[in-house]
């Protein structure tokens, strides 16, 4: 089946020069939850504008379940819900004025039973009839997103929906998202919590400087590019490594104690017992050995480093 | 997958959206432009009209009704309008209506229907009050509504227009306060140009507001400083004139999309 959304060489520079995403191609699948990774101003929000039609592209195209979003904007915005990174909300509306304001505003009829079951699920119902400069900011971004589901999406975008809010409300966002999944609604979130995406996508997408520089399934893209490492507590201190460990490059820590090994999660197989094996051979015995994965952040934060190193090489 | 041609269920909420915020504040909306008017009826029409004497063998009193209507027209459609649209601009929620499938030209239906709808009623709402103060028959009812709608699009419109242009409040006063004030109390709302020197005649028909009063009077009390059709021909080149700016924001997204 053809991906939900599909993006093709999408290019946008602001009136200012600002050029914001360069010939981005991304697809996403029915079903999934897409986490956009990036840093302050990398293009995440402009994408997500651009696909949405608050922000005109310069050139490429969207299409959502087929539909270019510029030509036939009527179907897609329809399908297409946005949780935006600010608590943009009109402070004197009471919630569900608000929530069944965006319904309508989508094209729906009222259905009032569709805005009790969202407004129960995000415990917006006992808030219903207060007026939404009332609420706590975690209770705002609550409204937010029932707005956004007040015309039952297919394809929903969050950005940055955890922003400042507390643990709780983080963790009951969480319970959301993997509701909304069950019932076949598609989600692209950005996040700053990187291991939000760890634990909620299916899939990571890394932008920086309006490019995509990686797109690969959560769990795929932490083995390859994830890298482990073991920590061997050594029975005798040692001063030096034998030659025959040069194929391995282990550093000597805390004194002589402790071998660290570090390696590329995917060699895993390969490397390790070999080494335990010269390790016996060449009669050094540990006590102890430790072993950690890196997490998606030290990955984000290495290959948005290495773009930037690149960037300097180029430039000098 | 199909979607309609139109999303009027989605202009209808915007429309109703606008018209609850006027519910809302509904006593400000009404308080400040009817004390204004019985003030202007106080002063103009019982204070100093007796000693004007008739205009056009018509009682003083009445002759101020139709352009004391369109003064609150005027500043209430420029108001209305340019607020509406500028304060989803400015609070950012400005969001959902432009995700929404809901097209420009929708969108301004909307916002200037709902502002167009307010002074209509308030327009409605001083000719009451004024009934109360002067003997007044209105010689062509129905085409003195069809002219007041008129007047009350166009200056939507063009409150639309402020609303998309203006970066901040002082903006969105800057118009009505300084341009169409000054020009609404110099354009025959409390005098027939008749009564000026012959110089200050001919000045006054620079000022289009002239002829926009003038054909509401005359629907009124069947005579004006100008043709009838001089009236209606300005009033449609001004909303033409308004549709073609508010066509290029439609076609451009002008202040509305990066």
């Amino acid at each position: 089946m053809a991906a939900l959304l599909s993006i093709e060489n999408l290019d946008k520079r602001y009136a200012g020069g600002l050029h914001a995403l360069k010939s981005v191609d991304l697809a996403i699948e029915r079903g999934e939850i897409f986490a956009l990774l990036g840093p302050n101003g990398a293009g995440k929000t402009t994408l997500i504008n651009v696909i949405c039609g608050i922000v005109t592209p310069s050139s490429g195209r969207v299409l959502v379940d087929g539909h270019d979003t510029v030509r036939d904007f009527r179907i897609t915005r329809r399908h297409t819900g946005l949780v935006p990174q600010e608590l943009y909300t009109d402070m004197f509306e009471t919630v569900w004025d608000t929530v069944s304001f965006s319904r309508g505003l989508f094209g729906l009829k009222p259905d009032p039973a569709h805005i009790e079951r969202v407004l129960r699920d995000l415990s917006l119902w006992e808030k219903r009839d207060n007026a939404i400069m009332t609420l706590s900011g975690g209770m705002k971004r609550r409204v937010l997103i029932a707005k956004a589901l007040a015309h039952e999406p297919k394809l929903l975008f969050l950005d940055e929906p955890t922003a400042g809010v507390d643990v709780e409300l983080r963790r009951d966002m969480w319970r959301l998202i993997e509701k909304l999944r069950e019932t076949g609604v598609t989600i692209v979130l950005t996040t700053h919590y990187i291991e939000e995406a760890e634990r909620m996508a299916d899939r990571v997408g890394v932008i920086r400087r309006g490019e995509i520089i990686v797109v690969d399934e959560t769990a795929s893209l932490m083995k390859k590019l994830g890298r482990k490492h073991l920590s061997l507590h050594l029975q005798e201190t040692m001063t030096k490594l034998p030659a025959s460990l040069d194929d391995w490059s282990l550093t000597l820590a805390e004194g002589g104690r402790r071998l660290d090994y570090s390696f590329a999660a995917e060699e895993e197989h390969a490397c390790v017992p070999a080494l335990l094996k010269r390790l016996q051979a060449e009669g050094i015995e540990f006590t102890n050995l430790n072993t950690r994965q890196s997490t998606l952040e030290e990955i984000f934060v290495e290959l948005v480093h290495e773009e930037e190193d690149q960037q300097v090489e180029e430039t000098s | 997958m199909s979607a309609p041609m139109l999303n009027l269920r989605g202009a209808w909420s915007i429309y109703r959206f606008e018209m609850a915020r006027f519910k809302r504040t509904l006593w400000q909306s009404l308080a400040t432009p009817i004390l204004t008017t019985v003030l202007y009826f106080i002063v103009f029409g019982s204070a100093i009209g007796p000693r004007i004497g008739d205009i056009d063998a018509i009682n003083y009193g009445a002759f101020i009704v139709p352009g004391l209507i369109l003064l609150t027209v005027f500043t209430q459609s420029l108001n209305n309008a340019s607020f509406g649209i500028y304060m989803p601009k400015f609070s950012g929620t400005i969001y959902e209506i432009l995700s929404a499938p809901v097209s420009t030209a929708e969108l301004v239906l909307a916002y200037v229907g709902a502002a167009a709808t307010k002074s209509v009623l308030l327009g409605l709402i001083i000719l009451a009050t004024a009934q109360l103060f002067v003997d007044l028959n209105v010689g062509h009812p129905v085409w003195m509504l069809v002219y007041l709608v008129m007047v009350a699009f166009a200056f939507s419109l063009a409150g639309f227009i402020i609303g998309i242009w203006a970066e901040g409040f002082e903006a969105l006063q800057f118009i009505p306060m300084l341009v169409v004030t000054p020009l609404t109390f110099l354009g025959g709302v409390f005098y027939s140009i008749d009564m000026l020197p012959e110089t200050w005649q001919t000045v006054s028909l620079f000022n289009p507001i002239v002829y926009i009063v003038s054909g509401f009077r005359y629907f009124f009390f069947g005579s004006g400083d100008v043709s009838v059709w001089v009236s209606l021909a300005a009033l449609g080149g001004f909303i033409g004139l308004c549709l073609a700016i508010v066509s290029y924001i439609v076609r451009t997204g002008h202040k509305l999309k990066s």
